[in-house]
């Protein structure tokens, strides 16, 4: 089978992680990927553990990201690290909370797409789709915000991670 | 029609096919992980309901099919327990229009009391099942079962299990969904009263129509077989057989789609062309059984994997034998009451006053976790009332008169009202005191509306039951209300109070939940205006 891309998402109810993955699911879609995406909802709104997993690739199979094989680890949340630093797989990359710069945010609310730009660094989707997957999901007026903090996590990973 | 490709979850999917059926209308009863169906179909322009539980929304949708118009029914797994009886016999009836009841099953309990396999009630209750292991095989599945409970009239059960309603995949919709005939009525007397002078025909035409669909079944039902090497075969169903693919890719594998009546034929065929055949199946051994049951020799997964979910690696475990014990994943946080939380208040005082409580299900049993503890017994839906009863008649006074049952506003609605008149009817000499948490809302699955509400599933005003009007007909000794923003100082002199006579006692607790309170505000607003706008549009007089 060819190779699949695993990412798992982590952090806590109410912020943000199940958006981030569809907004990632919708543009790897929107790329011509196969891709199936999976997450257990239901008790998040009490402040809970999140987490959401996207696979894609040209075929996905099963929707859930096997423990120790996710390339890429997501966290929205410092304290979450921990409970999901088993889905990595031994040299898979994590993108903690504070890849973001503290204070880079007009608006915490965004943090989740800031995340996302971060990942974006990795991940050879076109920068237009991923903007074009941010548009689908968010409401107009949230576009520029979001436009914003996309291309600061985008720019914080490349410096980060020594990315071209 | 929209064609191109949608990634939608297992849920959505399932709603955009009773859109593309043509259901009339959509009923059930909230439970993660159904909740959605009925959520998206009202959203698609579809009509839905919540009804009070899950056996009225199934008999709601038996009375659609009956005057011929395409009903769908959404419930967990246990409002199938529920639902059970008028399952039972609708079988044994002719329905005009299709009649498909989702369960969604939870192997894993993400969010429920246990992980009952219905499958087991498709054999039961003799109804057809299908089971998709993705959201194109939920759209498609959805309006075959249409097609299958229209050609041979009879309820047909479509099973999901949580990751194929929360897992979203890429759906494409069919632009030529069959449309079904126009309701009417049509006498049928023989086919739809269940006197044992009908029923005993109805029972051997169900017999005969699970004749066919199994014939049917074997040559052109949703089955699949994707091949491999002539070493392994292996069969599962669901979201198992995703799993069962990645993790034996080179293996020969037949995917089931109808599980019930199994093509245990096409089975025996694959069989015959594999040196060994290994049932791969979450939950119970049922697919394993039947095979077994019918002469074929196939192994199934060691006792310790009946439990919980499947995955990719427990599914290498299975192959490979595999029965070491597994690596326990890290405990993420665990959810708490939110912050501001009506239920906080009253699980202070039931642990302050040493009160032994019979729960209920809802956000409120986390009261049993600390800082609270202020839980003793959760059983199912409802239960609190009863289990409460049966304490006050056991134990000694001194005890008894420290029991309280405690229901969420949904949850007494769905399934307290008969306990109410069990108090009523047979008191226990202590007396009872009843607990309504009355947060307008089913918070636990994400704030639907419900009959105690005032409004309909898409939050339109309609007829509301009052508890404390109902308590005070049913013959409660003491009913009152109290709101808890202001007069809930007033609620351990209360108890207090009722816990010592030996009378029977409702008392209804009034706050809106945190989180729906801006909501429900918004629709109430909305409301007043569109009255104001009819108002201004009477003629004067
Ligand atoms: C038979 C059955 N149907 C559905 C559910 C899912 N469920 C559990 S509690 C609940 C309702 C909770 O609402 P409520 O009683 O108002 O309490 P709240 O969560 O608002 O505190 C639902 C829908 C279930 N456990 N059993
Ligand atoms: S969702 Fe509502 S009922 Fe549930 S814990 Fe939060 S405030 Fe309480």
């Amino acid at each position: 089978m060819a190779k699949v891309t695993n990412i798992v998402f982590g952090g806590l109810g109410g912020q943000g992680v199940l958006t981030a993955s569809d907004i990632l699911a919708d543009a790897v879609a929107r790329a011509g990927f196969d891709v199936k995406k999976s997450e257990l909802h239901g008790m998040s709104q009490r402040g809970g553990s999140v987490s959401s997993d996207v696979r894609y690739g040209p075929t996905v199979l099963s929707p859930m990201v096997p423990v120790g094989e996710a390339d890429y680890l997501v966290v929205l949340e410092a304290t979450q690290v921990e409970p999901n630093q088993p889905v990595l797989r031994p040299d898979g990359i994590l993108i903690p909370p504070d890849v973001i710069p503290p204070d880079g945010l007009k608006n915490k609310k965004s943090f989740n797409v800031a995340m996302l730009g971060a990942l974006s660094a990795f991940l050879d989707i076109p920068e237009a789709t991923w903007l074009d997957a941010i548009h689908a999901r968010l409401a107009a007026k949230l576009h520029r915000l979001n436009d914003e903090a996309f291309a600061l996590g985008r720019k914080s990973a490349r410096a980060r991670f020594n990315l071209s | 029609m929209n064609t191109e490709r949608q990634l939608l979850n297992g849920d959505e999917a399932v709603a955009l096919a009773a859109l593309h059926a043509g259901v009339l209308l959509g009923t059930g009863y909230p439970g993660t992980p159904s909740t959605e169906i009925l959520e998206a179909f009202d959203q698609l322009g579809g009509r839905a309901q919540w009804s009070p539980n899950e056996k009225v929304a199934l008999e709601v949708g038996i009375g659609v099919a009956f005057a011929g118009g395409r009903a769908l029914v959404t419930m967990k797994h246990v409002g199938l327990n529920v639902a059970a009886d008028p399952l039972f016999t609708a079988t044994y009836t002719d329905v005009d229009g299709g009649l498909v009841v989702v369960s969604a099953d939870d192997p894993g309990m993400a969010s429920s009391q246990n992980e009952q396999d219905n499958r087991h009630y498709a054999r039961a209750a003799a109804a057809p099942m299908l089971e998709p292991c993705d959201s194109q095989e939920a759209y498609d599945y959805t309006l075959l079962a249409f097609e299958i409970s229209e050609r041979w009239k009879i309820p047909v059960i479509l099973r999901l299990t949580t990751r194929v309603c929360h897992s979203k995949t890429l759906v494409v919709a069919r632009a030529d969904a069959a449309r079904p005939a126009e309701p009417g009525f049509r006498r049928d007397v023989p086919a739809r009263v269940m006197i044992p002078a009908y029923a005993k025909p109805a029972h051997l035409r169900l017999r005969a129509k699970l004749a066919e669909i199994a014939a049917w079944n074997e040559a052109e039902g949703p089955n699949r077989r994707v091949p491999g090497s002539p070493e392994l075969g292996i069969v599962s169903s669901g979201i198992a057989a995703m799993h069962a693919m990645e993790a034996a890719p080179e293996a020969s594998h037949m995917v089931v789609g109808m599980t019930y009546p199994l093509p245990i034929e096409a089975i025996r065929r694959f069989a015959a062309g594999v040196a060994s055949l290994l049932v791969v199946e979450e939950g119970d051994p049922v697919m394993l059984e039947a095979l077994r049951a019918a002469g074929i020799a196939a192994e199934g997964k060691p006792e310790m994997y009946r439990f919980g979910e499947l995955t990719v690696p427990r599914v290498r475990r299975i192959l490979a034998g595999d029965t070491t014990p597994e690596p326990v994943p890290p405990r993420g946080k665990p959810p708490e009451l939110c912050p501001g939380c009506s239920h906080r208040d009253v699980f202070e005082v039931l642990r302050d006053m040493d009160c032994i409580v019979a729960g209920d299900i809802g956000c409120y049993t986390l009261g049993v976790l600390p800082p609270f503890s202020a839980m003793d017994t959760c059983v199912c839906m409802g239960a609190s009332i009863g289990v409460g009863l049966g304490l006050r008649h056991t134990l000694p006074a001194e005890q008894a008169r420290r029991v309280v049952s405690v229901i969420g506003d949904s949850t007494f609605v769905h399934s307290g009202i008969t306990g109410l008149a069990e108090m009523v009817y047979n008191p226990p000499e202590t007396g009872h005191v009843v607990l309504i948490l009355d947060n307008s809302t089913t918070a636990m699955t994400g704030q639907q509306e419900n009959p105690s509400t005032g409004r309909t599933l898409n939050h339109e005003p309609t007829g509301k039951v009052d508890f404390v009007a109902l308590g005070r007909a049913m013959g409660i000794q003491n009913v009152v209300s109290l709101e808890i923003v202001g007069e809930g100082e007033q609620l351990p002199a209360l108890l207090n109070d009722l816990l010592a006579k030996p009378e029977t006692a409702l008392v209804v607790l009034r706050q809106p939940c945190v989180l729906a309170a801006p909501k429900i505000r918004f629709y109430d607003k909305a409301a007043l205006e569109k009255m104001n706008q009819a108002c201004a549009a009477m003629p004067a007089e």
